[in-house]
């Protein structure tokens, strides 16, 4: 459509008489948007943090704490874009130092659909599960130094798996989505060997809504459930006599459900200067199968049937336009049972009558959205060696930085 | 049997879906905008074959809102998307468009109209750095301060929305017809006002009105931002105090969803006056709300810019 219009030109003001206003040509966009987040750190702790456990949880993926002294935490180099009209791709890779080795793990790489319709999405590749609200995050976006001990003491700290998604959105005023996810169940709490066919599964629902335009809220349900088959994990820590390793290793049944629920508040939906979160997270799992402790002679072995469940709760307030403070409390139960109880013990999953708990106090100052550091203290009663942990974390962003998801 | 069985069921999810969606009309086509000025727009142009809602409110920063749940259900149902673009949308809007599985309003859509890839930019930046503070490379993004653009993209609007639904094509054109009349008339009333205000000096809060600036011939002085998004601190505010002290400005502006502390101190120090200015039509379900909203704005600048 030509844009000429023959209107009287009102003297300094010729509205419609032209169109050099129009533009001639879209920008071009560089693709793929490529983004790098450094992340620098400082923990101190009263215990040796390689001593760490969890009674009565098996500590497996990244489930550890994070170095003591100065380390370089999660870097995370990341790739994406709009493929085409049809399909978007990620990429994520971080670099993490364990040990004095510099490990680099796939984290994400996944293509998914733009607007297939209806209400549909397809996402296939290496993901983070939907189970729960942090699961969803990347560790840079984490609210706290470290995951919650829910999810250190039943995902690894973080749940990652191979699969493909699919989600629904309902065409309705409030927010409804349905999921379901068929994965290889190749990672924590999946773990060991990967299943030739669908090792693991995850459905979840998400309902959410604004009460006004300063308060909206969001509650979500998840069930994942998982064929095991050989999940090695960090044992009692005293390992065997002579130094040799007993690694204790899962296989049956896994189940787990979780609720997540999260209020947002910010003074006119104006979450720049003030913002304030209220988020917790329950999970429950019931396991049913073997555990054999690797490397022992003769072989060890008990049947479990496991009952593992914890949950968090937190608070963060942007006070500020640069400064955000938060409180969370975490805590663990658990009731392990077999028939072997002594391997039971040595495998670490015997509660010893404590409930792990901890409680957290984070402030952090936030230059720019690409910047941030942050100090943590946390209370640790997660075994009957209760410590004091302090943290410094230095994060930027450098490149595109997407956009955070609710 | 299980033939009955199966209509059953899509008679009630079919139920279920009308009443969940509510929607006036079942026919209308439904615009999500994600600021109220597209808003005002799509009500404008659309009559009573739109239902229109607004991602934002006049209260809101569209830098900086969140991908709440509750837009995304709008993103899932909306026909249209109707947003300024330019990366102003940046920090939420992606999430709405993956998350709600809606082709009709994917980038390459009909259906998905950013305005600011339609008109000619200003600010455009060679070379851009964080250190910049919150630039947008492609240019600036807050086009709908100009109703020379605006009228440019409501053609556009109309456009898309005869696309979209071409039983209706004749009463858009019509809509869009007798809004730029509207505006003519309106500035052809005001033409006195407008002239009144060129080369008038003012400073705002943030560079969000280069569009005005460039319309009406304002002359900004500086921002009591120091970099764009960066809030006002207090060495800049001295700078200022001491540059506008030898060099008056008419007014200090601030916007509707802006605060007002900066201004005001910077205000109270140069002793000159501060205005708070409607940024986006505040009202925008309101019959002919973009022409009047350009007419207040005129005013309101006219009473704090001319003596």
């Amino acid at each position: 459509m030509k844009l000429h219009y023959q209107v009287a030109c009102i003297a300094t003001l010729c509205i419609f008489t032209s169109n050099v206003f129009a533009k001639e040509q879209q920008s071009n966009k560089f693709n793929p948007q490529l983004s790098v987040i450094l992340d620098g750190r400082y923990a101190s702790y009263d215990n040796d943090p390689e001593e760490y456990e969890l009674p009565g949880f098996s500590l497996g993926g990244e489930a550890e704490l994070p170095e003591e002294g100065f380390s370089l935490g999660h870097v995370e180099l990341s790739a994406s874009a709009e493929v085409d009209d049809k399909f978007h791709g990620k990429l994520t890779v971080a670099i993490a130092e364990h040990d004095g080795e510099t490990e680099v793990e796939l984290e994400e790489a996944y293509i998914e659909t733009l607007g297939l319709g209806n209400g549909f999405t397809a996402r296939a590749g290496r993901f983070f599960p939907s189970i729960g609200r942090v699961n969803g995050q990347h560790n840079h976006a984490w609210d706290f130094i470290d995951a919650p001990l829910v999810y250190q003491g039943l995902w690894g700290a973080k749940y990652i798996d191979d699969g493909l998604r699919l989600s629904f959105v309902a065409p309705t005023d409030i927010f409804l989505e349905v999921g379901i996810e068929g994965l290889a169940g190749s990672g924590f709490p999946a773990g060991g060997e990967r299943s030739d066919g669908i090792g693991s599964k995850v459905l979840f629902l998400n309902l959410g809504d604004d009460f006004n335009i300063s308060s909206s809220w969001q509650v979500g349900l998840s069930y994942h459930q998982a064929d095991v088959i050989d999940r090695e994990s960090g044992g009692h820590g005293h390992g065997g006599d002579e130094g040799e390793e007993e690694i204790p290793a899962f296989s049956g049944d896994s189940k787990t459900i979780g609720l997540n629920a999260v209020y947002k508040w910010s003074p006119n939906g104006n979450p720049k200067n003030r913002h304030f979160i209220l988020q917790a997270e329950y999970f429950q799992r019931d396991e049913d199968g073997e555990v054999i402790l690797e490397g022992s002679d003769p072989l060890e072995a008990t049947s479990i049937n496991g009952d593992q469940s914890g949950f968090y709760v937190q608070g963060i307030y942007k006070f500020a336009p640069h400064w955000r403070a938060g409180i969370r409390f975490d805590r663990l139960d658990s009731d392990n049972t077999g028939s072997d109880i002594d391997v039971l013990e040595e495998a670490g999953l015997l509660n010893e009558g404590i409930k792990p708990t901890r409680y957290s106090v984070m402030t952090e100052w936030v230059p720019s959205e690409f910047s941030r550091i942050r100090l943590q203290y946390s209370r640790d009663e997660s075994s009957e060696n209760e410590e004091s942990q302090w943290f410094l974390q230095f994060t930027t962003s450098l490149g595109a930085h997407g956009a955070h998801i609710f | 049997m299980n033939n009955i069985f199966k209509g059953s069921i899509s008679k009630f999810l079919l139920a279920t879906i009308l009443v969940a969606s509510n929607s006036s009309t079942f026919a209308a086509i439904n615009v999500l905008a994600c600021e109220p000025e597209w808003a005002a727009l799509a009500k404008q142009l659309g009559g009573n074959h739109v239902v229109v809602n607004s991602a934002t409110t006049a209260l809101q920063d569209p830098h900086h809102i969140q991908a709440r749940p509750r837009l995304i259900s709008k993103a899932r149902r909306a026909d249209m998307l109707i947003c300024s673009g330019a990366e102003l949308e940046i920090g939420w809007l992606p999430i709405l468009l993956k998350k709600s599985g809606n082709a009709k309003i994917q980038s390459q859509a009909i259906g998905h109209i950013m305005t600011a890839d339609h008109v000619e930019l200003l600010g455009k930046l060679e070379k851009v750095s964080r250190s910049m503070g919150d630039v947008h490379a492609a240019g600036n993004p807050h086009v709908h301060l100009d109703p020379r653009r605006m009228v440019l993209i409501a053609d556009l609007v109309t456009q898309r929305l005869a696309q979209i639904d071409p039983d209706n094509s004749e009463s858009y054109r019509n809509n869009n017809q007798s809004f730029k009349s509207d505006m003519t008339a309106m500035l052809e009333r005001m033409k006195a006002t407008v002239e009144s205000l060129r080369n008038k000096r003012w400073v705002v809060h943030h560079n969000n009105w280069i569009y005005l600036n460039d319309w009406l011939g304002l002359q900004q002085i500086a921002t009591l931002e120091p970099k764009p998004g960066v809030p006002p601190t207090t060495k800049h505010l001295a700078k200022l105090v001491s540059s506008l002290n030898e060099n008056p400005v008419r007014a200090i502006a601030y916007g509707s969803y802006q605060p007002k502390k900066a201004a005001n101190w910077l205000g109270k120090k140069t002793n000159t006056s501060v205005l708070a200015l409607q940024y986006t039509v505040i009202d925008w379900e309101k019959p002919n709300a973009i022409v009047s909203w350009y007419e207040s704005l005129i005013t309101s600048l006219a009473n704090a810019l001319v003596p």
